[in-house]
């Protein structure tokens, strides 16, 4: 081989690795294929459904991947996936974006979830009424002694402002449900990117708080008994308690899609919404949503 | 099969060649404008005044970057007063001090460290590294800024020491003979003599390990707990901070294009380009100063 060919051969390689694409289909293709993206909260039911659903329906590929409820509405905007999910409603300046683009988003209410306010074992302390937990989120308290606990200064988790639960823990704890309120989470408070994150720091260190949805929380960790106030009783997370309202922090969980779905997307969502289908959801430790 | 024509195949050769070497210039430029483009619009729309004020909480229109710069900046210079004994000496250790065998087993070791993915590092630091700085300094919390400082020094170690190491085998040999010749100990032959030859070279090795720690993200990432405070005092060095490439790699995926979000996250963009220009010209400011026309031919 000629010095020539050898070159004209290396620009022909260069050529065809950028001809490749990162999800080209050149195997005999399945005959369809869905995109899932959003919330972590929900990342793991949702590959649960994915998997279950592939195996009664061949040809079918469901392709799903977390990042936030941001990323995944974000994605559905831009034309990247089939079905966002999201733990948050859609903003109004989503849905204005969507109209935009051409579709209005059609809104799946998939699944409800608890979230859990959780601690290190060793923490004596076991209830919190919600107000409490804003004031520590707000660092206006700073110290587990002030609330009865053992002298050790308050470490803050929370997720990424690009969570849905960050966006709804905002709301409803921080806030306390107050539209005027504006007070934020205090620059104090670790933002870390992910649900492990959270569990692993709160496993390991007996001065943090965090928050994380009831699939998530291990055995490792100890969840408190919540009350809206004082006067009301203090309530466990769990499927019972989410479900009938007494636990005051729970939250339905969405999928979106780009106008009403039809074909495959349609049957999957039917599938989701199904008996079958929400039978997962309590596996996971999730609530499901009652027939509608 | 036709033959081959020496002249158009070095023609053809230098014209690839040529296009290669441009490419980075063209490269670079497209960066620049990129940056400029998506990230200047937050100057008119936030506004420096909003820019650089000392709360950062985005989601509410809190543009203040003033904590995330802070932020990097402290986790830079503590990476850095780690990694520059530890990597001045090794790289004196391996071209001065250690026998030939023990040096072929350590150079490729510390490439090792160079190719090893920072999440890896990353991860280790979270698994160990987190809880042990918090059991055993008694932290509120082990995600702090010197603990994503010493993940970073590790990053930065292999750069300053094979660049380093490359400077001081560059002394010439004479050097070192004539100072044992004069009755030098090899300390003071390595003190007096080696390192301030090589000292054009050290600096640089510094330079560029401080712009591979300003841009490293995942390993801080994942260990520094992403609160953003302003450092205050020298607490600060064993608080949460946050850094702007973190911020950047976290907020990325959720910001809307064209809001003022995103403007602010490229402007950040810009912020950390300013950064490491000055670092790289810096760098070969310090590596051409002082040295006469000659030895820069001759090297």
């Amino acid at each position: 081989m000629t010095q020539k060919h050898f070159a004209a051969l290396i620009l022909l390689l260069v050529f065809l690795t950028a001809c490749a694409k990162p999800n080209s289909d050149v195997s005999i293709p399945p005959s369809k294929t869905i995109t899932n993206t959003g919330s972590d909260t929900i990342v793991n039911l949702a590959l649960a459904w994915a998997e279950q659903y592939q195996m009664e329906n061949l040809g079918i590929q469901i392709s799903v991947t977390g990042g936030g409820s941001g990323t995944g509405i974000n994605a559905l905007l831009s034309g990247t996936t089939d079905i966002a999910n999201a733990s948050r409603e859609m903003k109004d300046e989503e849905k204005a974006t969507a109209e935009e683009n051409g579709f209005e988003p059609q809104e799946f209410v998939i699944a409800r979830d608890a979230i859990a306010v959780i601690v290190n074992p060793e923490n004596p302390i076991s209830e919190l009424s919600l107000e409490m937990i804003s004031k520590i989120y707000k660092c206006e308290i700073n110290n587990w002694s002030e609330l009865g606990g053992e002298d050790r200064p308050i470490v803050r988790l929370s997720r990424e402002s690009n969570s849905g639960t960050h966006v709804y823990f905002l709301e409803t704890v921080v806030r306390l449900g107050d539209k005027e309120d504006k007070s934020i989470f205090c620059p104090k408070t670790l933002l870390l990117p992910s649900s492990e994150g959270i569990i692993s720091e709160v496993r390991d260190n007996p001065n943090a708080i965090g928050y994380d949805g009831l699939g998530y929380v291990t055995d490792e960790v100890k969840m408190l008994a919540l009350a809206m106030d004082e006067t009301k009783g203090f309530v466990l997370p769990s499927e019972i308690t989410a479900n009938d309202g007494t636990y005051p922090i729970s939250r339905n969980l969405f999928m979106y899609t780009r106008g009403e779905p039809v074909g495959e997307i349609r049957d999957y969502l039917d599938w989701i919404l199904s008996e079958e289908g929400q039978s997962i959801v309590s596996q996971l430790g999730f609530v499901p949503v009652e027939g509608e | 099969m036709f033959k081959p024509n020496p002249i158009r195949t070095d023609r053809n050769v230098t014209f690839i060649i040529k296009v290669a070497g441009y490419s980075s210039i063209v490269f670079l430029a497209l960066i620049f404008f990129f940056l400029m483009q998506n990230g200047l619009p937050a100057l008119k729309e936030t506004g420096l005044a909003k820019l650089f004020q000392s709360t950062w909480y985005p989601i509410e229109g809190y543009f203040g970057i003033l904590p995330l710069l802070f932020g990097s900046l402290l986790v830079t210079f503590i990476a850095i007063l780690i990694a520059l004994p530890f990597g001045v000496g090794t790289a004196v250790f391996i071209s001065e001090i250690a026998p030939r065998s023990m040096k072929e087993i350590l150079k490729p070791l510390v490439e090792i460290l160079a190719g090893m993915p920072s999440v890896v590092l990353g991860f280790i630091g979270i698994v160990v590294l987190v809880p042990y700085m918090q059991r055993t300094l008694n932290l509120p919390t082990g995600l702090s800024a010197l603990t994503g400082a010493i993940l970073l020094g590790l990053i930065a170690i292999p750069t300053v020491v094979s660049i380093a190491e490359d400077a001081l085998n560059a002394v010439p040999q004479s050097y070192r003979q004539a100072a044992l010749a004069m009755g030098a100990t090899r300390w003071q032959t390595i003190w007096g003599i080696t390192v301030p030859a090589a000292k054009t070279g050290i600096l640089t090795a510094i330079m560029l390990g401080i712009g591979r720690t300003l841009g490293e993200t995942m390993a801080v990432m994942m260990v520094t707990g992403n609160a953003a405070v302003m450092p205050q005092g020298l607490e600060s060095i064993i608080s949460p901070v946050r850094t702007m490439t973190a911020t950047i790699a976290s907020e990325m995926g959720e910001v809307a294009k064209g809001s003022a979000h995103y403007a602010v996250l490229f402007f950040i963009g810009i912020v950390l380009f300013i950064f490491s220009l000055v670092i790289n010209i810096l760098a070969s400011w310090v590596s051409t100063r002082g040295r006469k026309r000659s030895e820069r031919i001759l090297s």
